[in-house]
């Protein structure tokens, strides 16, 4: 199973470049070359180039924003939000899912019907939608946002439990369990949810990379994460509109990373689907 | 003796699809069966695939809930007993799977896997666990070094050894061993067999053995009882049975077990045809389209079992 996933070269690009990111996260401090949040904001050096220019600032080597702050400390700072984020979102969406689709999954009839119809609804508006509203509702910021995200995708997470679920709760191990006399809490907890759990793997870093993106949308949008927070999306928000005059940098390398950071979570997530289950490849 | 499990009337009827004509159809599994086992007594159980003789003993485990008839266990009728109240029998009422492969949890070590009817009864100590789920993988011939390995280390029949011991864990007095042994090799056919005859002995169990031929149960039981879609049609000792078989599916059935002499061969009664379908089964007698000795009664009346001579029963309208 190792060996099949160390082939495919695509998975395992991502794999090195989501360690890249998780690294950076982690040590951030130590990484990056300037404080993200620096105060008070130094005017003077307001979007200055990096590197590739002789009017750059020594220690900026991917420039400054409009703040004068380094683009590239707010970048490495950022991964620790953007990846904290969504982890959090998708464990919410973890622990709410297989809740209910356990819950559906396992026990069936009305119970199960009124959460499929639930989970139907739900799927009927687009995430990005479902989520704006809900953080209308709730209010701004990074920890509302990475709540919205959460309950936005649980629908997803639900399906995907249930399904297995439903396969699990067939299975003869099952059966021989109740044959014993174990209660459903016990069947559930100990049989079927560790071995319902293996797409819930898979799905999860996919989702992971979907989390990342609306949160930084919702970021760019002014509803997630709130200035200064070293921000992917914020930051984008902030600086698009110096494209136009020159200063491409400040938007286009938070862009970058949360291109990077989605692509190498989708190469990781079909990487480990093929891996864990060939039958699903397409 | 004192009688340790009997069935009256059991019938389990499954509701399956539409048909064309969108009526609800029945497959009648198990229909109206009666039979008793004594305490510390093999009744072998044996029949064609599909007759319903996985079904008869979920029915007994209650695993499977009734369409008709009633379940006595230890003299209680169980029949209508709710979850909770099943709960305090099940301890004494286990089940060795057909299938060696499908019955262990994947991942969960066999180790936690016989302990797991000691946790759900209670019926040992958590400190305690440990040692008995030692004792019981020697007993059953396994060593007590796998005891942390997971299910797809073993093979069939090391697994079916799992599958003993933790029928075993909480000192049952009743198993029902289905077919424990059909998806294994003979020569491990036959270790598993001879295990399970020594425990039976050496602990006192009662056991219901289901099996798809009668050479496999030859050994191990002390009475017989055949099945054909669903219906006893024959039940008896042993011996009678083997030296005397009154219905002629019975018959059938003997004449299948390969004699090594051929000296010794008699002629054989090859069973025409497939197992007519459970759905609609045939009228009168459900054998009748493969009967031999088929008269003219055979297929407007159902014949109905009953006893030739002290413990022998047939249902036959030759008798
Ligand atoms: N859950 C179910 N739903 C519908 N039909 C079922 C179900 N379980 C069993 N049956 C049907 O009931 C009949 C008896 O099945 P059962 O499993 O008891 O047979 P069996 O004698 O154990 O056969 P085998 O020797 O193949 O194990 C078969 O026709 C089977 O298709
Ligand atoms: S009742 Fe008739 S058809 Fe049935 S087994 Fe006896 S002789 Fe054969
Ligand atoms: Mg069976």
């Amino acid at each position: 199973m190792m060996r099949r996933f160390i082939n495919n070269k695509s998975a395992l690009f991502g794999l090195v470049i989501l360690i890249i990111l998780i690294l950076s996260a982690l040590m951030a401090g130590f990484i990056a070359p300037n404080s993200p949040t620096p105060s008070p904001p130094d005017l003077h050096n307001s979007l200055k180039p990096g590197f590739w220019s002789k009017d750059g600032i020594q220690g900026m080597p991917l420039g400054t924003d409009a703040l004068g702050r380094c683009v590239l400390s707010r970048i490495i700072f950022g991964t620790r939000v953007s990846l904290s984020a969504g982890l959090v979102a998708v464990g919410i969406a973890m622990i709410l899912g297989i809740m209910l689709g356990v819950i559906g999954g396992y026990f069936g009839g009305w119970v199960d019907s009124v959460i499929m119809r639930f989970v139907d609804i739900m799927f009927a508006f687009p995430a990005l939608l479902l989520a704006i509203v809900i953080v209308a509702v709730i209010g701004h910021g990074l920890d509302k946002a990475m709540i919205a995200i959460g309950i936005v995708y649980t629908p997803q997470m639900a399906r995907i439990i249930r399904s297995s679920v439903l396969y699990i709760k067939e299975m003869e191990y099952i059966e021989v369990q109740k044959a014993i006399g174990s209660s459903n809490l016990r069947i559930i907890f100990r049989h079927v949810i560790p071995n319902s759990i293996a797409p819930v793997i898979v799905y999860g870093t996919l989702m992971l990379a979907t989390a990342i993106l609306d949160c930084a949308a919702l970021g760019f949008l002014g509803l997630g994460a709130q200035p200064p927070t070293p921000e992917w999306g914020a930051m984008l928000a902030r600086s698009y509109s110096y494209i136009v005059s020159g200063a491409w940098w400040a938007a286009t390398f938070p862009g970058l990373a949360i291109l990077l950071s989605v692509l190498s979570l989708n190469l990781l997530g079909d990487g480990l689907r093929d891996t864990l289950d060939p039958r699903l490849k397409t | 003796m004192e009688i340790s499990v009997e069935v009256k009337n059991l019938k389990k009827w499954f509701w399956t699809g539409r048909s064309a004509l969108g009526k609800k159809e029945a497959v009648r599994a198990v229909d109206d069966v009666s039979f008793h086992i004594n305490k510390k007594e093999v009744l072998g159980l044996v029949g064609e695939s599909g007759c319903g003789k996985t079904t008869c003993g979920k029915l007994i485990l209650r695993i499977l809930d009734p369409t008709g008839g009633s379940i006595y266990f230890d003299g209680c009728d169980i029949t209508n007993l709710n979850r909770k109240e099943m709960l305090k029998i099940r301890k004494n009422m286990m089940i060795i799977y057909q299938d060696p492969f499908g019955s262990l949890d994947p991942r969960m070590t066999i180790g936690s896997a016989i302990a797991e009817p000691m946790a759900v009864h209670k019926t040992t100590r958590k400190s305690e666990r440990e040692d008995r789920v030692i004792t019981i993988m020697k007993k059953v011939g396994l060593t007590t070094d796998q005891k942390n390995r997971y299910p797809h280390e073993f093979s069939g029949g090391q697994r079916q050894r799992i599958g003993i011991a933790r029928a075993l864990a909480t000192n049952p007095e009743f198993i029902v061993a289905d077919e424990s042994v059909s998806a294994l090799d003979v020569s491990i056919q036959a270790q598993i067999i001879n295990l399970l005859q020594d425990l039976q002995k050496e602990l006192g169990l009662t056991l219901l053995f289901i099996a798809h031929d009668l050479s496999v149960i030859k050994h191990i039981s002390d009475r017989v009882a055949v099945m054909y879609l669903g219906k006893i049609v024959e039940m008896a000792l042993k011996s009678d049975l083997f030296d005397n078989p009154e219905h002629p599916y019975t018959g059938a059935l003997l004449s299948a077990i390969p004699v090594p002499d051929p000296g010794l061969r008699k002629k054989r009664k090859i069973l025409m045809g497939d197992v007519p379908s459970p759905i609609n089964p045939p009228s009168g007698c459900r054998f009748h389209p493969r009967c031999p000795q088929r008269m003219e009664i055979c297929d407007k009346e159902i014949p109905v079992l009953k006893e030739t001579s002290s413990g022998h029963s047939v249902a036959c309208h030759l008798y």
